[in-house]
């Protein structure tokens, strides 16, 4: 319990809400940052970011509404990779597999800058305990069964994730 | 500037937050107490990462500097 004991270690509690690829990082990153540190961690897998918690893990990333997404392309001499795409939104959410090749070249430039993917982040975080919480009324929402997720996690409720949260130093909403 | 002995080298270039640290951490709990790891990066965000990561683990950073264009940090494991 952080805050009524001084000496004992920090605590790190999130909610991840979001199940896009480039949502799927944050809450992994700093998960895996806060662990290194010697904290303790805790995250709450609500909504779409319960599906985080899947066994394979198939967490795709769309353009589409997402002006702020650049659109590099990670292969080819450095000027080519420097261009920003100015692709029309209509176009992208109207050609077919748009996602899935947005997804592929996103993951590739990920692979390239060297930043690890989010299986061995969330693997690192389980070698680190942290608490993974799945949220139980998400699970009744979306007809998805504890079989659906990896072993390492627990299901709870709102007033779980709270409890945790309430006596850690940093909380935060992803 | 004095030649400090590492006892152990993390290499971590290539690789960006938050696996410098990630790396750091599991390298330094398998060293004993006392012994100095030389961790090298290329993430320029490893130096301010760095003396945050020791100052909350209370780990000695000895040295943050620059050599051949990469980042270079010597710390020593304190408990």
């Amino acid at each position: 319990m952080s805050k009524s004991d001084p000496d004992a270690p920090k605590r790190l509690a999130l909610i991840a809400s979001k199940g896009t690829l480039d949502w799927a990082y944050p809450p992994f990153i700093l998960a895996s940052a806060a662990g290194a540190m010697g904290w303790e961690v805790g995250i709450f897998f609500t909504f779409y970011g319960l599906t985080l918690l899947k066994p394979r893990l198939t967490a795709a990333v769309t353009p589409v509404g997402n002006p702020a997404m650049p659109m590099k392309m990670p292969f080819g001499p450095d000027g080519f990779q420097n261009i920003n795409w100015p692709i029309p939104q209509l176009i992208m959410a109207n050609v077919p597999g748009f996602n899935a090749l947005a997804t592929t070249l996103m993951k590739q430039t990920f692979e390239n800058k060297g930043v690890a993917t989010i299986e061995e982040l969330r693997n690192m975080c389980v070698e680190m305990d942290v608490r993974m919480i799945g949220c139980q009324m998400t699970m009744d929402v979306f007809g998805f069964k504890r079989e659906d997720f990896i072993k390492e996690c627990e299901i709870g409720g709102a007033a779980t994730f709270l409890e945790y949260a309430a006596d850690a130093d940093v909380q935060l909403f992803i | 500037m004095d030649v400090i002995k590492e006892d152990q080298v993390l290499d971590c270039s290539g690789m960006l937050c938050p696996m410098p640290v990630v790396k750091t951490s599991k390298a330094i709990k398998a060293m004993e107490v006392g012994q100095v790891l030389k961790m090298v990066a290329t993430d320029p965000g490893a130096p301010p990462d760095m003396e945050a990561w020791s100052r909350q683990t209370g780990n000695e950073l000895l040295r943050s500097m620059q050599e051949d264009g990469k980042f270079v940090f010597y710390i020593r494991r304190m408990k």
